[in-house]
């Protein structure tokens, strides 16, 4: 019998499909144009650019300081790292030596946007295989982290933590009771967390082997943080260029081997109980001494000696004014983020404002990767590989 | 073997690229060098290959524009990165705002897609041999590259502003 099927024209079969640009499994706006074999997804076209907010070009036209609102809007699950990393660049600029308690306590809140950030996407991940329990749970530890960052500057989501040269006032009492607390209470929270997820037969089943990327692939994609760590690469801007005296610390860089959705969630497990041992280990050896670098031209002095003192006054004026010179100069200055090597590109003339800032946003060159990543798997592979990739569409789009 | 150092990566390209290195600086520990052009593929390819100094991550890709430096107004800046060495590197390109045209290196770091076009988007620097050169961020009609220096930050006819003092 003649095969009837002999003429079949197999890509007339293929169907298109929108995911996003707002779909809830995409956390954030994004859009792919998938073009699906059944329930195979053969190609990806990847759009984005649907929150574009020209912060470089904004940048130019701002003095340093109005910056750091700007970079809270790039990873907003984890700004204090973005605004920690600004400030950082423009005092490696300055030539600015920070005291050893500045340091430590960016470290603190670094870390703790850290955990936040990586309960977001955990937990997330969790969600979008139909654990929701998980995500209920941490919320309310997210929640903790942010009554800290409210404590230490009042603003919780984007926080505009800190200034060029130090923080804006030191630790309260209350702030460093709120962080012991949290210290000593968020492991047994951590550990439930873990039981539900971490050997869960149903959540394994569905992440081992979902979205796997291998470390060359991953390296020629630009991957960086805990998505590169994941295929076993141990690359750690905070370990490889100690920035803000992470050398004082002890601490471990996890990996994972396969680079699948599970290794990069268990990398990102273990990373939070490593910010956890950082922060324990930094609160308790909280150096003595001034919450800010002597740089009066760039650091605002506090507002009762702008009322009572010629000098604060004239300080003060000049750096809201933005009228005090910087040095001519470049500087690439990184960080590790919560998804990735964040850096900073600064190139200035003088002027006060920044003649060019780039931000190297990891995961807009990282997102790159995930076509070839979901090639050939199922489009429930592709939302979890989406979700356990931590991209963040306001940093992806800047 | 000697140290791998700023110094020894600067004698190596030296080497090679003599004569299309055409200034070198040390800003904040990091070398930065400009390189003509023409060279930079074949440049990347070798830093890549280079079996001691390994050059294998591409940190970042941006432009730069300097209106004032005729013939050379656009500017393309590479960032590498040894992880073997822990060793940083910037590599820039200039070229004429009439022609700004370059090699794509796409064929040495997949991860320079992207970049490419967003420095195309907001510069509007061709990348010759780029797989899928078009507008990532911005929309797909816009007729210029936002990112020159000659466009405005605001538009410039609003009345209802006055930044005079903060020399917007």
């Amino acid at each position: 019998m003649e095969n009837t099927l002999g003429n079949y024209d197999h890509k007339s079969e293929y169907t298109t499909l929108n995911l996003g640009p707002t779909h809830p499994a995409t956390h954030g706006i994004f859009q792919n144009i998938l073009t699906m074999d059944g329930e195979i997804i053969v190609d990806t076209e990847q759009t984005c650019g649907y929150i574009h907010r020209a912060f470089e070009k904004i940048a130019e036209h701002r003095p340093f300081y109005q910056v750091t609102p700007l970079t809270d809007r790039l990873n907003y699950c984890s700004s204090p790292i973005n605004n920690m990393g600004w400030h950082m660049t423009v005092e490696k600029l300055l030539g600015v030596q920070t005291p050893k308690r500045v340091d430590y306590m960016r470290v603190i809140i670094m870390e703790l946007a850290r955990i936040s950030d990586h309960l977001v996407c955990n937990s997330v991940i969790g969600v979008d295989v139909g654990a929701l329990t998980g995500f209920t749970y941490v919320f309310q530890w997210r929640e903790r982290v942010y009554d800290i960052f409210e404590e230490i500057c009042g603003a919780r989501l984007t926080t505009n933590i800190g200034r060029i040269g130090g923080l804006e006032r030191d630790f309260s009492p209350s702030v460093i009771q709120k962080i012991r607390a949290f210290v000593k209470e968020f492991p047994a929270a951590l550990r439930e967390f873990t039981n539900l997820l971490e050997r869960n037969r149903i959540f394994m089943d569905r992440t081992i082997g979902a979205g796997p990327i291998n470390t060359e692939r991953a390296l020629q994609y630009g991957f960086t943080g805990p998505n590169l760590r994941a295929t076993g690469l141990d690359y750690d801007v905070r370990a490889m260029n100690p920035y803000s005296s992470y050398q004082d610390f002890d601490f471990i860089i996890p990996v994972g081997i396969n680079g699948d959705t599970y290794d990069r969630f268990m990398v990102r497990q273990q990373e939070m109980w490593e910010s956890l041992k950082i922060i324990s280990s930094a609160i308790e050896n909280l150096p003595e001494g001034k919450f800010f670098a002597e740089v009066p031209e760039f650091f605002l002095p506090p507002k009762e000696e702008v009322y009572n003192n010629m000098e604060a006054l004239i300080w003060h004026f000049k750096i809201v004014m933005g009228e005090t010179d910087v040095p001519v100069g470049e500087v690439y200055h990184a960080v590790e983020g919560g998804n990735g090597e964040l850096g900073f590109y600064l190139v200035s003339d003088g002027g006060r404002a920044a003649y060019r800032l780039h931000f190297r946003r990891p995961c807009f060159i990282y997102y790159q990767g995930f076509p070839e990543m979901i090639k050939g798997s199922t489009l429930s592979d592709a939302i979890v590989t989406m979700s356990s990739m931590n991209v963040i569409a306001g940093e992806l789009d800047a | 073997m000697s140290e791998i150092n700023n110094a020894y990566l600067l004698k190596e390209l030296q080497e090679q690229f003599a004569a299309d290195i055409l200034s070198v600086e040390e800003p904040y520990g990091m070398l930065t060098i400009e390189l003509s052009k023409n060279q930079i593929v074949s440049c990347l390819t070798y830093l890549y290959e280079h079996p001691q100094l390994k050059m294998q991550f591409l940190t970042d890709l941006c432009g730069v524009h300097y209106p004032d430096q005729k013939g050379r107004e656009l500017g393309v800046v590479y960032h590498l990165h040894s992880f073997i060495n822990n060793l940083r590197i910037r590599i820039k390109c200039f070229m004429s705002a009439e022609n700004p045209e370059i090699d794509s290196i796409t064929p040495v770091f997949a991860a320079a897609n992207w970049q490419e076009r967003e420095t195309f988007d907001f510069y509007g620097i061709h990348f010759s041999g780029h797989p899928n050169l078009k507008r990532i961020l911005n929309v797909d009609e816009m007729d210029y590259f936002p990112m020159r220096k000659e466009y405005p930050l605001e538009d410039q006819t609003r009345t209802d502003k006055d930044d005079t003092y903060f020399g917007r």
